[in-house]
């Protein structure tokens, strides 16, 4: 297989003598550090960890799920793991993956700024995050919690004696973490852009990062003030949610949703960023129809504010509300399919490698697909009647959040690697593991369709023995995920100390992170680049490279 | 197969010589509902199938070994419009079509049999209408419409039945109902499907679908004595509601006789017609529900009647159409013996015991 990796002369390569990593020692220079490429790291490390803790609550519940019986462990002990496991996973792990990382990392040096608009309150956000997920961890040892990530009212509120109190306040912060990254996000790239950096010259992944950070400024206040009420009522019991003190029970699920359904695009836009700049680059093209992709990760943030209700059509909300909102839905996925076809298209005429990050793009893109596609069948509110709260539903966001952000997001980091580090991770054996992570996440979740289909529903701890074989296909799948996910945590420690020195631009990308630096300096920059070249501007990059020789020569 | 473990051996036959994808069809709706299901299957095959063909074929085509540069495109409106309007039209046609579905799950027929359900932490307790109490199942004719009115008496829960394809959520503090027609006698999963708290995975049951004969057989030896509208007439003495509600021209409240159904007007100027949901919330919050022309006096029964109670009122006054023993019970000291009692309307529908 030819490769587009061009590494410098090992003999004579050295990592930079100064970049952000050595700049300044010592542990207090990492916790009081402004550089938003030092901040990424302190997140990437720290939702590392929660991914592993959640990780591994997800292998006792797929344990649990061997046999019919509830056996390994008593019904309200499973209740609290698959609670842990949701909440630890979708807002410790899944909302800040991709921005809080390498969006963080990246948006600054792609608009070519020297840092974020805001540094202390990236520093901020990233401290809250850390409150929140101690406080969640506080709530899991002390106890646990067993709401569910959607915290339901009245149950959470009055049937529950867990810490429902401590873990809503630890979301609560949690939330503020991405709202401040959001802000930060959003000020940056209208303000910092480099001279000549137009919008359209953007790369994709800050257009889809856009997008996503004006979901989590609009929608996490919401969740917030769920949150807040649902803590009032079971403190104080003021009755918003009681219908015997004239409140309404499903007043929470429209408030819960209307963050909680934009939170699924907080989480899978960054992804969808991610993808356009791997899948452009190993195959050497222009993201086909640029525009269009940009506008639907716009269409997305706007049209994924109006279909929360979709989560409640067997709630008794009135059938004609339900009209409403299962067509918005059909129109939200309309933008999605959009971006599959344009990427598909990418790759036409291109001259294509299959690296890693291309190969995780390409889970991503198959795996994405069917998630999307069977959220059609929950979006046509019929169809709902039958699947929602059955294993179907389960199926459908593991194959868009595992399937689709999980890849993406390790798509991104191996990408990203060498940028960060300096060092090349192992190319044949992360292959391997993005070749196992696709097995295995197949053998783990196709059976649970069939499981919804049938009508299993979610949240059992024991279940009729019928539905027995395709459980155990599923948790058989998942010790092969486990080890998908523990190869790339093991192969990029080892790469920090041994991988081979990547140099400027391992990939010959077009970005401006490539045309500096690796690891980057504190200040990015030596001096602010003029930008002249459009995005995925392959023939400039060639331009630039005979340039240098002719220079050099 | 000696290095099979028989254990696993047994255990894939066995699945494979029941392997099924979709619960059996047991009502009226479930073939609906398949054809959908399987057209969505049908599409997303072919979309799924789409992109991995134009991933896989341009991987091959242009991989860098047989097409090392890269042509650049800028995009293609026309190709870009096809696979907006594509799967637009065929989304709408999934809209338009489960719409359809759903209305039709949700919207009763007017012959519907009623029953009623109330969903507590952990079990389902249906009351059938002729007294009937059953726990964790539901016993239910063939070829009969049964309309199914869920209330939760604490938390959510979920009345799902995967055989019929329909699913309710029963909630705290309001009515919501759901229909089915089943086509085939046997027995069948009952799930709640609402996460509910510890004993979540153990509020199951069975539904029955029996002959329209062994249904009748089945209430006659199953019924307590007293239907649910006896039991209504009885709760509607004992809190005093006749005191007021009895039809006569100096009543205090309004006459309750025939109500059921009909449009009012209430003080507000608002015009409601009177439904299940209309009657408990004018039982459990009467000053938000004052008939035109009445003083807003009666007190609130919140906290005083079991959603049972509820049921048994409701069920009671919907099949209300004279004053008569309100007023025989109101105007003699003794009670009237109620030995005789005929409910009108539960007869002709065969639910209470001769």
């Amino acid at each position: 297989m030819s490769t587009i990796l061009s590494l410098p002369d090992q003999t004579t390569a050295r990592i930079p003598k100064r970049n952000y990593l050595n700049n300044e020692n010592g542990l207090l220079s990492w916790l009081l550090t402004g550089d938003h490429k030092r901040i990424a790291i302190l997140y990437l490390i720290s939702i590392t960890f929660f991914f592993f803790i959640g990780g591994a609550l997800a292998g006792l519940i797929r344990l649990e799920l061997l046999t019919p019986q509830s056996d390994l462990m008593a019904a309200d002990t499973y209740n609290k793991v698959f609670s842990m496991h949701g909440i630890i996973m979708v807002f410790l792990f899944l909302v800040p993956s991709v921005p809080a990382t390498i969006g963080n990392f990246l948006i600054p040096i792609m608009v070519g700024a020297r840092d974020l608009a805001f540094p202390k309150i990236n520093l901020l956000s990233w401290y809250l995050y850390v409150i929140g997920g101690c406080l969640t961890l506080w709530a899991m040892i002390t106890g646990g919690v067993d709401t569910g990530w959607t915290f339901t009212t009245p149950l959470s509120t009055h049937y529950l004696n867990t810490n429902v109190v401590t873990a809503g306040m630890a979301i609560f912060i949690a939330g503020f973490a991405s709202i401040f990254t959001g802000l930060n996000f959003i000020v940056t790239i209208h303000r910092m852009r480099a001279p000549g950096m137009t919008w359209f010259k953007l790369p994709l992944f800050v257009w889809s990062h856009y997008a996503a950070s004006i979901l989590m400024v609009l929608g996490t206040p919401v969740l917030a003030i769920a949150l807040v009420l649902v803590v009032l009522e079971r403190t104080i019991g003021i009755g918003v949610f009681d219908p015997t003190k004239g409140g309404d029970p499903l007043l929470f699920q429209h408030l819960f949703w209307f963050y909680s359904h934009p939170a699924v695009y907080i989480m899978i836009l960054p992804g969808m960023g991610v993808i356009s700049e791997v899948i452009s680059t190993f195959s050497r093209k222009r993201v086909f129809g640029y525009s269009a992709v940009a506008f639907s990760s716009v269409a997305i943030a706007v049209f994924g504010f109006f279909v929360w209700e979709h989560h409640m059509f067997i709630m008794g909300v009135s059938n004609y509300s339900t009209l409403i909102f299962s067509l918005l839905t059909m129109l939200v996925a309309v933008p999605s399919s959009i971006k599959i076809f344009n990427w598909a298209f990418t790759l036409y005429k291109g001259s294509i490698t299959f690296e890693t990050p291309m190969l995780y793009a390409f889970g991503f893109m198959g795996l994405f697909t069917i998630g999307g596609l069977t959220g059609v069948f929950l979006g046509a509110s019929g169809t709902d009647i039958h699947l929602t709260e059955t294993y179907f539903i389960v199926a459908h966001f593991h194959f868009v959040m595992v399937g689709g952000m999980l890849m993406a997001f390790l798509s991104g980091i191996h990408f990203w690697w060498p940028k960060m580090t300096g060092r090349m991770y192992p190319e044949k054996l992360s292959q391997l593991a993005a070749v196992v992570t696709f097995i295995g996440f197949n053998f783990t979740f196709f059976p649970q369709f069939l499981l919804g289909m049938l009508g299993m529903p979610r949240r059992y701890a024991a279940y009729p023995p019928e539905f027995q074989v395709l459980n155990v296909f599923s948790s058989a799948g998942a010790s092969i995920l486990g080890v998908g996910y523990l190869l790339p945590i093991l192969y990029l420690l080892w790469s920090l100390k041994y991988g081979k020195i990547a140099g400027n631009n391992p990939w010959q990308a077009t970005g401006l992170e490539w045309q500096i630096q690796s690891p980057p300096l504190t200040e990015n920059f030596v001096e602010i680049p003029i930008v002249t070249q459009d995005a995925y501007d392959y023939e400039w990059l060639e331009r630039q490279k005979e340039r240098e020789v002719t220079q050099v020569g | 197969m000696d290095h099979i473990s028989p254990v696993l051996w047994q255990f894939l036959v066995k699945w494979l010589t029941n392997f099924a994808v979709i619960p059996p069809e047991a009502s009226k709706v479930a073939p609906q509902m398949d054809a959908l299901l399987l057209f969505m299957t049908l599409v997303s095959l072919v979309g799924l199938v789409l992109v991995i063909l134009l991933v896989v074929t341009f991987s091959i085509l242009y991989r860098r070994e047989r097409h090392p540069v890269a042509v650049q495109i800028e995009g293609s409106t026309l190709l870009e419009a096809t696979w907006t309007i594509i799967p637009l039209g065929l989304f709408l046609v999934m809209f338009v079509w489960g719409s359809v579905l759903y209305f039709r799950i949700y919207t009763p027929p007017p012959n519907a049999m009623q029953i009623y359900v109330v969903g507590k932490q952990w079990m389902w307790k249906a009351e059938h209408p002729g007294g009937q109490h059953e726990i964790n199942s539901l016993h239910v004719p063939i070829n009969q419409p049964v309309q199914l009115t869920l209330i939760s008496q604490d938390v959510f829960h979920s009345f799902s039945m995967p055989a019929f394809r329909v699913k309710r959520e029963a909630i705290p503090g309001r009515y919501t109902t759901v229909w089915f027609e089943a086509t085939q006698e046997g027995t069948y999963h009952l799930f709640c499907s609402q996460y509910c708290g510890t004993a979540h995975s153990a509020m199951i049951g069975q539904i029955v679908v029996m002959s329209q004969d062994g249904y009748k057989k089945w209430l006659a030896s199953s019924t307590s004595g007293v239907s649910l509208a006896q039991d209504g007439e009885r709760l509607f003495a004992s809190l005093s509601c006749n005191a007021c509600h009895n039809g006569t021209p100096s009543a205090r409240g309004p006459n309750l006789a025939g109500v059921y159904g009909s449009t009012l007007t209430l003080s507000d100027g608002q015009r409601v017609t009177v439904d299940d949901e209309y009657l408990r919330q004018a039982i459990l919050n009467p000053s938000a529900h004052i008939t035109q022309g009445y003083a807003p006096i009666m007190p609130t029964y919140q906290g005083q009647v079991s959603e049972e109670g509820l049921f048994s009122l409701v069920e009671y006054i919907k099949n209300l159409d004279s004053n008569y023993r309100i007023q025989q019970t109101t105007n003699t000291t003794t009670l009237a013996p109620v030995a005789t009692a005929t409910v009108p309307n539960a007869a002709t529908k065969g639910m209470v015991k001769p």
